[in-house]
């Protein structure tokens, strides 16, 4: 057990005017998250302090926050990697509810225009799946992964200065569609992520690739679709 | 599910204290079972049998018979929503093997599993999430249900707490269906989500209605050491073997058929026998799972273990990280391990809910042991004890029984809910009480840390009401959970904001949790047998002339608890000796 020092970015509404920051001092392993020092704080120092969690092991999308500068999901991340003094702030470019909590309904706003689900013109079959092969499923295989954590869009320069920008996990949302051999939708995407704060606005600064705690290959998704739209306005 | 079918045909609210995707089915690795046959013979009939033998028989086997026969068309309706399953060479759903699934006649483990990846339970919420946006289903998403509405018998609304504001809903309803999950929380090392804290099983228990078969929770044999995070029986479906300090692979001696892929009761306690006997790894209490390369083509071979070509069986490093990326994720961030090179520690983890509401094959509520129906509720998933798992579940299964019930259920209300005016009720009367509730617990004097009444409470039941049991052990528990309860009735909170209170939500969660552990221990004490996951040192046997029936737990006003049984269905399946 070691010393750690943890300042935290804290704001609550209902009394603050501002946000403030504050010190707690903890005790926790090398190999300790950073989601249990604050559930520690949380329980046994300061009730107050706020933020969302739920599976504890990086598969919920609950916990992105901004420790050290970076986008990170506190139960992924681990004192050993992080160092002993942490700063953790809640997600850039989203509406502060309180502490660490920020408002997603923007996030997910973006999230709902990319007809985020299968759309098919083609009947299934009477009986059984519809095929395909294992290469045509691999295609998509990357996207499939994405847990709508927030990371990548609010580690987006282009998303801080314009929140209308879609933001990259929705394109990985469309980019999982678009690219599945079953889907029959992606022109409509296609039309959705052409326009003024579509795609375009991506400037392939990578932060996003580097943010995802899913291991997400971001920007080359972003890539692939903006071919795609070149290639169908060909 | 549910949502899904009646979104589409009468108004539907769905609320949920998460965003839906933050669901713990999204934490469902291995896959969903559905004997499709895709890569070898199976049959449902098959799948039955290994279900109920699964259960050790407590299994309710019409219902039974209902999932299995089912799975397969459900399973291709989700494909046909979209869900992205790994494929075969030809194109069809994946299939992989799992414990306790077997075919029939060579008793050997078939492969009938259908998986994506190791994160069917993620594609599956997020299949399911994507087509109710599709279908503009209403969420209410970070809305806390902390009562229901029950006026002359029928179940008529919820009270939701809005965690942005603080204020209280009422939600006036024909039909109210649950689908809140488990409750692992109750114990320390688990698999389960921080949030998983059976709430509306304890509001139930609350306003006098029973929850059956409570004493029935599944430790599933491999949790990562300490942490409890899971590591799939996929593992051992692709090879994977449990080694103990001795480089022993124990299982031969426990199950000599199929091994390391018995069900996950027979494991557990294998691996609590042998740390028993000393023989965790360096003298700690933990064993080694090792799905290294190495190991597992070694065994493949003393076994003759053959793929459905006819070839020995054998894998490949890139395989394992293909099949298995999610795990290898986790070991590599929380232990610092490569499963493709070294042995991952685990040990057992409290995992699966068997028991719950009690529930008919179209995810009515029951009231009573007498199977009378409880207008207006319905319930489904993990909450919910139709009951196809019987005394243990066969993994894979309860993905299954989700979306099969859930389906089932949403029908079944569509109907029901046409038919139907909506019934009167009181909404301030309703409020009133959850706000009395409330604020007793904002307004208390007392000094008691609602955390550490919980963290007592699962180091209890972790201790005391697990994989092995004694009268004793499970007296001592019941004991001291009432006297845990007296001192929940003055705990402290210091967070009086009505915004994200999330504090006042935990404490309250404390409360219910309390309810279910000791319902959990007094149904699991009074059952003089070992079944399934019960296993108790004083009753080293099943004892079906006595104990072939359902434990129907009631708490009543004062805090006591009645316990009441009912018949299990046996349909085809004469319940024998379970040997794997
Ligand atoms: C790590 C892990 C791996 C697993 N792997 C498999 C597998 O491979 N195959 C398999 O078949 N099964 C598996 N299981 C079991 C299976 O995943 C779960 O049993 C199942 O997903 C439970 O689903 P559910 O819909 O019942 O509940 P959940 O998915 O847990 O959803 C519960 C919902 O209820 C809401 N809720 C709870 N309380 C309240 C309240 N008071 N008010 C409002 N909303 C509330 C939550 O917000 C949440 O949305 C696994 C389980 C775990 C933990
Ligand atoms: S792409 Fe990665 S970082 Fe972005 S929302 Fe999805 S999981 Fe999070
Ligand atoms: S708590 Fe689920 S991702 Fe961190």
């Amino acid at each position: 057990m070691k010393k750690r020092t943890l300042k935290i970015k804290r704001f609550n509404p209902t009394k603050d005017k501002k946000p403030y920051w504050q010190e707690f001092v903890v005790e926790a392993e090398d190999t300790d998250r950073i989601l249990d020092a604050l559930n520690h704080i949380k329980w046994y120092v300061d009730g107050s302090l706020t933020m969302r969690r739920s599976c504890a092991h990086g598969i919920c999308g609950s916990d992105a926050m901004c420790i050290n500068g970076k986008n990170l999901l506190a139960c992924k991340a681990l004192f050993k990697e992080v160092g002993d003094d942490v700063t953790i702030e809640p997600l850039a470019g989203l509406p502060v509810i309180r502490d660490l909590v920020v408002d997603m309904e923007p996030f997910m706003e973006h999230y709902r225009t990319v007809l985020p689900y299968f759309i098919s013109e083609t009947p299934p079959p009477s009986y059984g799946e519809r095929l395909q092969s294992i290469e045509e499923r691999k295609i998509f295989d990357d996207t499939t992964k994405c847990i709508l954590c927030a990371a990548c869009t609010t580690s987006c320069p282009s998303f801080w200065a314009r929140g209308e920008y879609i933001g990259p996990s929705a394109i990985v949302q469309a980019h999982r569609f678009i690219f599945d051999s079953r889907d029959d939708g992606a022109a409509a995407r296609l039309d959705i992520l052409g326009n003024a704060d579509g795609v375009w606005r991506c400037r392939t600064i990578y932060n996003c690739t580097n943010a995802c705690p899913r291991g997400i290959e971001v920007t080359k998704a972003v890539g692939e679709v903006k071919k795609e739209i070149l290639f169908s306005t060909l | 599910m549910a949502a899904l079918y009646t979104g589409k045909e009468v108004d539907t609210a769905v609320i949920s204290k998460l965003y839906p995707t933050r669901s713990h089915t999204g934490a469902a690795q291995g896959g969903i079972g559905a004997a499709l046959g895709n890569l070898e013979e199976d049959h449902w009939e098959w799948h039955a049998f290994d279900t109920v033998k699964g259960g050790d028989y407590l299994s309710d086997q019409d219902v039974v018979e209902v999932m299995c026969k089912d799975a397969i068309d459900i399973v291709y309706e989700l494909e046909h929503m979209g869900l992205p399953f790994d494929r075969t060479s030809e194109g069809r759903i994946s299939q992989r093997r799992f414990g306790g699934h077997t075919n029939n006649k060579t008793k050997k483990a078939v492969m009938r599993t259908c998986n994506a990846a190791d994160r069917t339970g993620h594609m599956i919420l997020q299949t399911l999430y994507q087509q109710c946006i599709k279908n503009n289903v209403n969420f209410f998403d970070e809305f806390q249900v902390v009562d229901l509405i029950f006026e002359e018998g029928e179940c008529r609304g919820v009270v939701a707490y809005e965690i942005l504001t603080g204020e209280l809903h009422v939600f006036h309803a024909k039909g109210v269906m649950i689908a809140t999950g488990g409750w692992g929380r109750v114990w320390s090392v688990t698999s389960n989500a921080l949030t998983l804290t059976g709430d509306l099983n304890a509001i139930l228990l609350r306003n006098g209605y029973p929850m059956e078969d409570m004493e029935f929770f599944q430790f599933h044999p491999t949790g990562l050491h300490k942490l409890g995070i899971l590591i799939t029986e996929a593992v051992r479906g692709e090879g994977g073997v449990l080694i103990n300090s001795e480089g022993e692979r124990f299982m031969n001696r426990y199950a000599p058929t199929v091994k390391d892929l018995a069900s996950r009761d027979v494991v557990s306690r294998a691996i609590y026998l042998e740390l028993q006997a000393g023989k965790g790894i360096n003298g700690e209490r933990y064993v080694h799972l090792d799905i290294t390369p190495e190991t597992v083509n070694h065994y493949f071979k003393e076994d003759d273990a053959r793929a459905v070509d006819g070839k020995l069986r054998s894998i490949t490093a890139e395989y394992v990280q293909e099949k298995l990326e999610d795990i290898s994720d986790f070991c590599e961030t929380y232990l610092g391990i490569e499963p493709t090179k070294d042995p991952i520690p685990v040990h057992p983890t409290a995992h699966y809910a068997m028991g719950g509401i009690p529930t008919d094959v179209d995810s009515r509520v029951f009231s009573d042991e007498n199977n009378t129906i409880l207008s207006g509720l319905y319930s489904a998933g993990e909450c919910a004890c139709i009951s196809v798992h019987g005394a243990n579940r066969l993994g894979s299964n309860s993905l299954l029984d989700l979306v099969v019930f859930g389906k089932r259920g949403g029908h079944v209300m569509v109907q029901e809910v046409k038919e139907k005016e909506f019934g009167k009720i009181d909404a301030q009367k309703a409020i009133d009480k959850v706000q009395a509730e409330f604020d007793a617990i904002l307004n208390s004097k007392g000094q008691n840390s609602p955390n550490e009444i919980r963290e007592e409470m699962q180091i209890l039941m972790t201790d005391k009401v697990s994989v092995f049991r004694t009268k004793e052990g499970m007296q001592e528990s019941v004991a001291k959970l009432r006297k845990l309860k007296e001192r929940f009735k003055s705990i402290k909170v210091s967070d009086t904001s009505k915004c994200f209170n999330l504090e006042l939500l935990e404490a309250w969660e404390v409360g219910c949790m309390l309810d279910l552990a000791l319902v959990t221990a007094k149904s699991a004490l009074a059952r003089q047998e070992s079944r399934g996951a019960h296993a108790r040192e004083d009753y080293t046997e099943r004892d079906d002339a006595n104990w072939l029936k359902h434990t129907i737990a009631f708490l009543n006003s004062d805090g006591s608890i009645t316990l009441k049984y009912k018949p299990v269905t046996v349909t085809k399946y004469k319940p024998q000796k379970r040997v794997y």
